[in-house]
């Protein structure tokens, strides 16, 4: 086929914390040294902040770095953690509040913000465009680029105006060949590009496998009486029974706003477990309900998260390019915060790539975050995962509490989790079906009515998104084992079992109400279901989550 | 031949509008704006004019704060040949959009205004009517074809029995409908190109606008709750339940 291509001197993947800031750091080091650096950052959201969602308290240490006068030059981090506390459900009613030092050191928040990642990233869109870079919104990366000696050269864009059957629509575009010498994969967790690039260059060879956790959010307008500004909590517990990891958090933002939501880990057990409805039934806790009450929900999204910590860090460099921010897995699980992690691997990305391109060869991804406060801090914590799914969330907590209060996270061994979460499901025969009440419509919503709050489209007419390599597994292998369990991990209603009377079972896929969480791409049983990106722009279109 | 299209940012059809709590208007913090998609579609003609070898200069216009110059970039990037910003604090209302436009058409003197039948953020259609009316040219609205010659246009426009088909004299202004085309995605090197494109600036003063008061804003309030719907198990009761409502006799 016939493509046009570009060439730049970098090409960065995903306009998100690690995206952005290794673009601004790029454009920094170029700038600094006279030199001239062409600079690409391709995103799929339609644009800067479309497809971004965190909670999120907001650790400032890598911003301090990457821009240290961020207070005047007027980034969005404007609310500081006022009030910080950590709540065990015990039931649908009880909980018990924390003392202060009962609370694992790292989860404190002294020093911390909340914030609007989306409205982050678009400063620093604005920042990295005010440096030199290019940014374009509306085009995914498709695939992977390799020369002759099998380095990676670059990316591809998607086709856009294919129709469902694969047939050129009048307005077809065939995608664009951004080529450069150096690429950096910053498309968050589970990107699709980084799962090629991992098993070619076999990089996961000496990590565990990647954990991972589904994070399930809303935004609020509260009734001000109710408003406490950067007032931030934490939940452990109820809804999630002590063998599903999970935690809820519920922050307070400006302009009237409540971020509020549920994380659960992805190695649970029962199929019949719902994230959505757990999350919908987590908000009728009086911990969380008492903010609630007369207010209106305005914002919707869900994405998945990686949680393997220290353990599951992957080897970062190949040739040609290297992988940052949650792509490589950089979450810190205890205090569950990540964009200061992706904001500092993005940062070393650039600092690797910038020297490579002096000197040739593969970039020092490695070395740079085994030097770095990154490797630290995922160390101190590395037990954490672990312990949570070996103990459980009693003992594990309490595990966790002498290890990082006591110990420092500094006690002489690494606990391992070697079981992927793809493979943690018990058969739906052995399960306890859950009864999720229906929700009332004031406090929980359904599925539909949620995902039209994250102003998701696709373009109808296009080849299906989420690929089944074999198609007759949904049906054959994981009803009658699992009930299926994508009818309910998906957070958008994706999947649905469809039975007419005198067919039998279908499997439907309504993709265009996807929310690019992920999740299915890690949690089917049988690891059928593969991600890719559909027709640029298209997905959620969040505003500031 | 020269086409003036206009260019407005809107919020994108895609985000679901919100009311701001205080009813003043609705919320744009953080959302998504977009070319409005009727003027995309204007915007797609002209560009399949110039294709064809009848439109030799095609002009987009935008009247509004300094940020519907992204809106004017992405037109560049389809395939406009010059991009013009009219500054405004905010976008006019159509009387004073259409006296603006005027104000333009008199200084460019293009032979053929293309505009989209409608913005989707305030639906008003009337814009393109009133710019007809201030220039004294004729007007074909909703138009879902058009045929040009150098002299004419021949519309064919979509009106509730069906297709009127109408020919304009030119210089005239004619308005997009949904039909008229499907428009082309943006190309990224094209994107990459515009970025380094000049914008023209020309201010209301320059050309000598005169504006008129306009309509107050009272409020902005949501349309009321949608009560749950109810499901039938069968036609039979279907048409019960539109009987009892006396939807059906
Ligand atoms: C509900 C929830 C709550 C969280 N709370 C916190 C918190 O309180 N504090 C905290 O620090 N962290 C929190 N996190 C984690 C934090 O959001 C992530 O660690 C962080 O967003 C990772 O940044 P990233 O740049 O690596 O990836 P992302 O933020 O995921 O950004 C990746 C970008 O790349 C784009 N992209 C992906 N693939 C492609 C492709 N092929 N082509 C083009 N573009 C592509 C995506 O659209 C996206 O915009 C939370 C996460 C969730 C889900
Ligand atoms: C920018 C823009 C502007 C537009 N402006 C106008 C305009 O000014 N005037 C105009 O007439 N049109 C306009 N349209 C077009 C219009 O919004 C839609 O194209 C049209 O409503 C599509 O209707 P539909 O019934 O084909 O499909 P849908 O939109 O899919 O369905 C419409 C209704 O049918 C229901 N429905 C869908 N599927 C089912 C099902 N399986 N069972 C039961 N109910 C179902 C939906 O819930 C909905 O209530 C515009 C479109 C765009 C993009
Ligand atoms: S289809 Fe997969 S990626 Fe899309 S929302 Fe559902 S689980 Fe997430």
């Amino acid at each position: 086929m016939n493509r046009e291509s570009l060439e730049f001197d970098v090409v960065i993947v995903g306009a998100g914390p690690a995206g952005l800031s290794a673009a601004c750091r790029l454009m920094q080091l170029a700038n600094e040294a006279g030199k001239s650096l062409r600079v690409c950052v391709v995103e799929k959201g339609a644009e800067i902040g479309a497809h971004i969602i965190s909670g999120a308290v907001f650790e400032p240490t890598a911003l301090n770095e990457l821009f240290p006068n961020w207070k005047e030059q007027g980034a969005p981090v404007t609310v500081p953690v006022e009030n910080d506390e950590l709540h065990y459900l015990l039931s649908e009613r009880r909980s018990i509040k924390a003392p202060g030092f009962l609370i694992p050191k790292p989860m404190r928040n002294e020093g911390n913000y909340v914030i609007s990642l989306g409205r982050l990233c678009r400063w620093l869109a604005e920042r990295a465009e005010a440096l030199g870079a290019e940014i374009f919104t509306g085009f995914a990366a498709a695939d992977v680029l390799y020369d002759d000696a099998g380095a990676v050269a670059g990316v591809v864009t998607g086709d856009m105006g294919v129709a469902r059957d694969g047939s050129k629509k009048p307005n077809y575009q065939p995608g664009v060949e951004l080529l450069a010498p150096y690429t950096i994969f910053a498309e968050g967790c589970r990107g699709h590009l980084g799962k090629r690039l991992m098993e070619r260059f076999k990089l996961r060879q000496e990590a565990d496998p990647q954990h991972y956790g589904i994070g399930i959010k809303e935004i609020w307008r509260i009734d001000p009486s109710h408003h406490r500004l950067g007032h931030v909590i934490h939940t452990l517990g109820w809804p999630l029974d002590n063998e599903t990891e999970g935690g809820g958090f519920v922050y307070h933002d400006e302009g009237g706003l409540v971020s509020l939501g549920l994380i659960v880990a992805l190695n649970y057990r029962n199929p019949y477990l719902n994230p959505f409805n757990e999350m919908q039934r987590w908000k009728h806790h009086p911990v969380v309900r008492r903010f609630l009450e007369g207010g209106t929900r305005i914002g919707y999204g869900a994405r998945a998260v990686n949680k393997g910590g220290w353990q599951s860090v992957p080897r970062l460099s190949f040739p040609g390019g290297v992988m940052a921010g949650c792509e490589a897995g950089f979450l810190n699980p205890v205090k569950i915060k990540g964009n200061h992690t992706a904001m500092k691997t993005g940062m070393l990305a650039a600092e690797a790539v910038f020297e490579a391109l002096q000197k040739g060869g593969v970039p020092d991804l490695d070395g740079r975050y085994r030097q770095s406060w990154v490797d630290k801090e995922l160390f101190r914590g590395r037990n954490f995962g672990p312990a949570l799914a070996k103990f459980g969330t009693l003992i594990g907590s309490t595990f966790i509490w002498i290890d990082q209060n006591i110990f420092r996270g500094k006690l002489p061994f690494t606990l391992h989790n070697r079981v992927p979460d793809h493979a943690t499901l018990d058969r739906a025969a052995n399960s306890r079906e859950i009864d999720y009440s229906k929700p009332d419509g004031v406090l929980s919503f359904d599925r539909l009515s949620s995902v039209y709050l994250s102003n998701t489209n696709h373009e109808e007419d296009q080849p299906c998104h989420l690929v089944l390599t074999d198609p007759s597994i949904p049906i054959a292998q994981n009803l009658p084992l699992y009930d299926e369990p994508a009818q309910r991990y998906c957070p958008a209603a994706v999947y649905e079992i469809v039975e007419a009377p005198g067919q039998g079972a279908r499997f439907q896929i309504n993709a265009q109400n996807c929310v690019h969480c992920k999740v299915c791409d890690i949690k089917d049983p049988a690891q059928n279901i593969t991600w890719v990106p559909p027709e640029g722009g298209g997905g959620p279109n969040y505003v500031n989550m | 031949m020269k086409v003036l299209v206009t260019v407005k940012r809107v919020v994108d059809y895609n985000v679901r509008i919100q009311v701001k709590p205080d009813g003043s208007g609705v919320m744009l913090d953080g959302v998504k704006m977009s070319m409005n998609p009727f003027d995309e579609i204007a915007l797609e003609e002209a560009i399949r004019l110039k294709e064809a070898g009848k439109a030799t200069q095609i002009v987009a216009v935008s009247i509004g704060p300094q940020a519907v110059q992204e809106q004017l970039r992405s037109a560049l990037a389809l395939g406009a040949d010059r991009a013009i910003h009219i500054p405004l604090d905010a976008a006019p209302q159509p009387v004073n959009a259409a006296r603006a436009l005027a104000g333009l058409a008199g200084r460019e003197n293009p032979d053929l205004i293309l505009m989209g039948k409608q913005a989707i953020d305030d639906d008003c259609n009337q814009t393109p009517q009133m710019l007809a009316a201030l220039l004294g040219w004729p007007q074909a609205t909703f138009a879902s074809k058009i045929e040009l010659n150098d002299k004419a246009a021949t519309v064919a426009r979509e009106v509730d029995a069906g297709l009127e088909f109408l020919s304009v004299d030119l210089p005239a202004v004619i308005s997009a409908d949904l039909r008229l085309n499907v428009p082309r995605y943006p190309k990224l090197p094209d994107i990459m190109k515009a970025r380094r494109l000049p914008i023209e600036t020309v201010t209301p003063e320059d050309l000598g606008v005169e504006f008129v008061p306009e309509a107050k804003l009272l409020k902005v309030a949501p349309p009321p709750k949608r009560q749950a719907g109810r499901k039938v198990a069968s036609v039979d009761e279907l048409v019960a339940a539109l009987r009892e409502r006396g939807l059906l006799s």
